[in-house]
């Protein structure tokens, strides 16, 4: 029994492909791809996914979220994170180290995968943590956590504030073959601040996160990699000034990369305004100028990963005083349809580079399988149909986590079907299994 | 004019016209103050609850005795004394005030839009008696109040604000009134006391005291929390006092006629000398008594038919 | 569209023989003007006590204090109105303990509006007695509230409307009555 996906727009930027074609699935591998071969289709046996109208492209990569699993399971776990992932298209994923405990060593991420193998819905890769107990004093055992299966290491949540040992996380990390991806903030210039530092936290009275808190941090970052011939990937990327740094240090051949969330492309700190601490996320929504220059990197090629930060919380904890209330966007559901609003309705990204920045970039940045629908791997494949219209609320909703600050808001271009290894588990926007 | 709204949460967002009504609803408020039975039976039935997260009594009494003078009956809560030191959440506080028949809620919390989450949650009105940096929409009033009590007139006045404007919520609810009602606002202070783009919000910004005063109509001095300076952010107290404090010498650049506020508690000596909080320039005490005057109005105000829509 | 039918009870002469009337009542009730004061009732009861004042002084040669009072704050119906009526001063710039207050309006209705001023004077002072002066009088009392001294007595329906119009505040002096529900 075969999957057949007929006549819809594929797109696989790993392949430089861009035309109307079917699609053949069989024992969870694509094993053809081409024009008529659902000549070969027996509807008596076979499965058939018309596609018409749609885009057929890689299944996404998301390469930074959160899965809470273990300790924070009210908020989310590796099952509901990963039903949320399939929802938004999503085929894989990379779970965040900031669990409790903190994946950082094997034990963790042997449990994480037992996780994934047993209740995940995609693909679950774990991202290891830098410094033990993420505490930003001692490296972790990186070899054997990347032997264990970790992608690459981060201490996302938190920066890892020291220099020196940040310097020899990179130098050490290159030797593993695995990436960092630094949470970029100068924690003494955040301060207390729960928002962007300009003219709304004047206006609210609310603390400030001034930009440049991110900024030196990414400087210092590119620094110290470039110090030790080592790549970085700047996750989270919210400012112009953090966008012209990557682009300086891009020019001058130094291996660093970018990433950009749904919320800091669709929304900016006016959000903050009514104080719902459902806009509370670090780092902060910016101003306009930020959110333009973000899409002009991406325009330029200055970032080319796109990747939600989905942090689910419980309405328990997001319902406090906006200075207590914990930072975080609940996205994986909502990503495709907000870079499509913001990226290919404007024309700033043609779907082929917003459909690389998804697939293609982040599997070759941090090494991951897939990312491409080349014949003879896995089928990982996500449906989008770009007509498809939908108010973002709770029926069907899969996370946890409703911090979304995007409910209510009207959105076109949906994925429709997610495969992973040739298992349909999403369909007409409906999670299956 | 008419005021048809649920709760007052800030001075941003009301227009001139309601600050009007509220002034002039104050008017014989204070006429009430002055009487030997200091009580009208406007607010009764009614019940008012002081829920207070964050040490102060001086807006918790004057926010009492309105609500007694109107002969609501008032329960104050503050942290020390309920379930909000068992951990208990705003909104579940506020709902259980309400679910004991609580008409207002007035609000003080350390928490910036503290009163914009609880009104989300509550049907109660609520009135924000100050909420972290944020605003504290009575105080402004009442220093409107003042003013025009002195003055004659806010239209065209010049008024500088100096001090902590970082961190005060005074500061903000002044700047929006004022200008709103169509003064020249000055602010000035450190300038690590200085919010950033706080010129955006309509106003001068000063870092020197004199030309901050330079012909000033008004004064409006605001407390120096003691902390700030523990925190870093300006070297010494003394170094304040002596660059921003306000004291004779510098009080001679402003006009002749010109009138001192602050919101109170003074740190005399500190951002404000002795004498000049004595002095008849200075109507400090008058602040304290308008306050009452200018929170009964706002629960009179506040207490017709079924208001709606929200100031955020 | 049909104008609502109006038809006038009192000219401004009218208006002037039962302020006249009202004004020699008072003297002679109260046996002269000793320990006598009078107070409106916001709006159109001040300007009426204004013109009793003169009246009395021309009689008695004895300017009797005057006192304005508003009774919002007094109102029993507050809570259930849409928007808070508009509170103006009330302005009683002597000492009630011991007078005889002589309050005045324009037209007695429900007696309710009588009911609050009652309160507020006795919230400034203990008069000796209060005693009520009106130029009309409509009928239909919700409270055991009666008037002393009355210019026009005048049966009414609940749907019409007595409109009294004060040449210090109207421009001219009259009183009328018109149909509501035409």
């Amino acid at each position: 029994m075969a999957l057949f996906i007929k006549g819809g727009r594929v797109i696989d930027p790993a392949q430089g492909l861009d035309r109307v074609a079917d699609i053949k699935i069989a024992a969870g591998m694509l094993v053809a791809l081409g024009d008529g071969i659902d000549g070969e289709f027996d509807p008596a046996t076979d499965q058939l996914i018309e596609a018409t109208g749609k885009l057929v492209v890689p299944g996404l990569i998301d390469v930074h979220c959160h899965l809470r699993e273990p300790g924070g399971e009210d908020k989310e776990t590796v099952a509901t994170g990963t039903r949320a992932a399939a929802r938004g298209g999503f085929t894989a994923v990379c779970a965040m180290p900031n669990t409790h405990p903190v994946c950082d060593s094997r034990p963790n991420v042997d449990f994480l995968l037992a996780k994934a193998a047993e209740t995940g819905l995609v693909r679950v890769y774990p991202v290891g943590a830098i410094t033990k107990g993420s505490a930003g004093q001692e490296l972790t055992e990186m070899d054997e956590l990347a032997r264990s299966g970790c992608v690459a290491f981060s201490d996302d949540g938190k920066p890892v504030d020291r220099a020196g040992i940040m310097r020899l996380a990179l130098c050490y990390a290159k030797m593993t073959g695995r990436i960092i991806s630094s949470h970029c903030e100068d924690r003494e210039l955040a301060g207390d601040g729960v928002m962007h530092e300009g003219y709304w936290s004047t206006v609210l009275g609310l603390r400030g996160m001034p930009a440049v808190a991110e900024e030196v941090a990414v400087g210092r970052d590119i620094l110290l990699a470039n110090s030790v011939d080592a790549p970085v990937h700047i996750a989270h990327v919210s400012t112009a000034g953090t966008v012209e740094l990557i682009r300086v240090a891009r020019s001058h051949g130094i291996d660093v990369t970018g990433e950009v969330s749904p919320h800091h492309l669709g929304l900016t700190d006016v959000a903050v305004e009514g104080f719902d601490p459902v806009t509370k996320v670090n780092p902060p929504l910016r101003t306009e100028t930020d959110r333009q220059a973000l899409k002009s990197g991406l325009a330029d090629g200055t970032l080319t990963i796109l990747a939600t930060d989905h942090a689910p919380h419980t309405m328990e904890d997001k319902q406090r005083e906006y200075a207590v209330a914990p930072f975080g966007i609940a996205g994986l559901e909502t990503a495709w349809p907000v870079y499509w609003r913001e990226l290919v309705v404007p024309g700033i990204l043609p779907v082929h580079d917003l459909v690389a920045a998804l697939t293609c970039n982040p599997a070759r940045r941090f090494g991951l399988p897939g990312g491409t629908l080349a014949v003879g791997e896995p089928a990982d494949v996500t449906v989008i149909d770009p007509q498809w219209e939908e108010t973002v609320g709770w029926e069907h909703w899969q996370s946890k986590g409703r911090n979304n600050p995007f409910t209510g808001w009207h959105l076109r271009s949906w994925p429709v079907v997610t495969i992973v290894g040739g298992q349909v588990v999403m369909r007409d926007r409906r999670v299956i299994g | 004019m008419k005021w048809q709204r649920k709760d007052l949460l800030g001075i941003r967002g009301i227009n001139r016209e309601e600050i009007i009504s509220i002034l002039d609803t104050a008017v014989p408020m204070k006429d009430v103050l002055t009487r030997e039975i200091k009580k009208v039976p406007t607010l009764r039935g009614k019940s008012v609850v002081c829920l207070f997260y964050e040490p102060s009594t001086r807006t918790r009494t004057s926010f009492e005795l309105a609500a007694k003078y109107m002969s609501a009956d008032t329960v104050n809560i503050s942290t020390s004394s309920s379930s909000v030191t068992k951990g208990e959440s705003l909104i579940d506080t506020g709902k259980t005030i309400e679910a004991m028949g609580v008409d207002i809620v007035v609000l003080r919390h350390w928490a910036s839009g503290a009163a914009h989450l609880l009104s989300r949650h509550v049907k109660a009105r609520v009135i924000n008696a100050g909420d972290g940096a944020h605003e504290h929409p009575t105080q402004a009033l009442l220093d409107l109040f003042t003013i025009r009590e002195r003055k004659g007139r806010l239209s065209g006045l010049t008024v500088t604000i100096l001090g902590d404007i970082l961190y005060s919520r005074v500061a903000r609810s002044n700047i929006w009134g004022l200008t709103a009602m169509g003064a020249k606002v000055r602010v000035c202070g450190p300038a690590t006391l200085l919010p950033p783009e706080i010129a955006a919000l309509g106003v001068q910004v000063f870092t020197r005291v004199e030309e901050a005063l330079e012909g000033a109509d008004v004064v409006n001095v605001l407390r120096l929390q003691l902390e700030r300076q523990q925190k870093g952010l300006f070297p010494s107290i003394r170094e304040y006092s002596r660059l921003f404090g306000l004291n004779q010498e510098r009080l001679r650049l402003c006009r002749s006629d010109v009138l001192v506020l602050h919101p109170g508690p003074m740190n005399r000596g500190v951002e404000i000398a002795g004498d000049v909080a004595n002095a008849d320039v200075a109507a400090i005490e008058e602040q304290v008594t308008n306050g009452v005057a200018v929170r009964m109005a706002v629960l009179y105000l506040m207490m017709g038919g079924s208001g709606s829509g929200a100031v955020h | 569209m049909n104008l609502p039918e109006k038809a006038q009870l009192m000219d401004a002469t009218g208006l002037r023989r039962a302020i006249t009337r009202i004004a020699h009542e008072i003297v002679e009730k109260n046996h002269g003007v000793d320990g006598l004061v009078l107070v409106g009732i916001r709006r159109r009861g001040v300007p009426l006590a204004q013109r009793l004042q003169a009246k009395i002084q021309a009689i008695e040669g004895v300017m009797l204090p005057l006192g304005a009072l508003d009774i919002t704050l007094y109102r029993d119906d507050l809570t259930t109105l849409d928007v808070q009526p508009v509170i103006r001063k009330t302005e009683v710039p002597f000492a009630l303990a011991g007078k005889k207050v002589v309050l005045v309006d324009d037209v007695l209705y429900t007696g309710r509006t009588v009911r609050a001023a009652m309160d507020a004077l006795m919230d400034m002072g203990r008069p000796k007695a209060i005693q009520l002066a009106v130029l009309i009088d409509r009928g239909h009392r919700e409270l055991p509230i009666r008037a002393d001294f009355v210019g026009k007595n005048v049966p009414t329906a609940r749907k019409e409307n007595v409109s009294v119009r004060l040449m210090e505040l109207d421009g001219d002096d009259s009183v009328s009555i018109q149909d509501l529900t035409v």
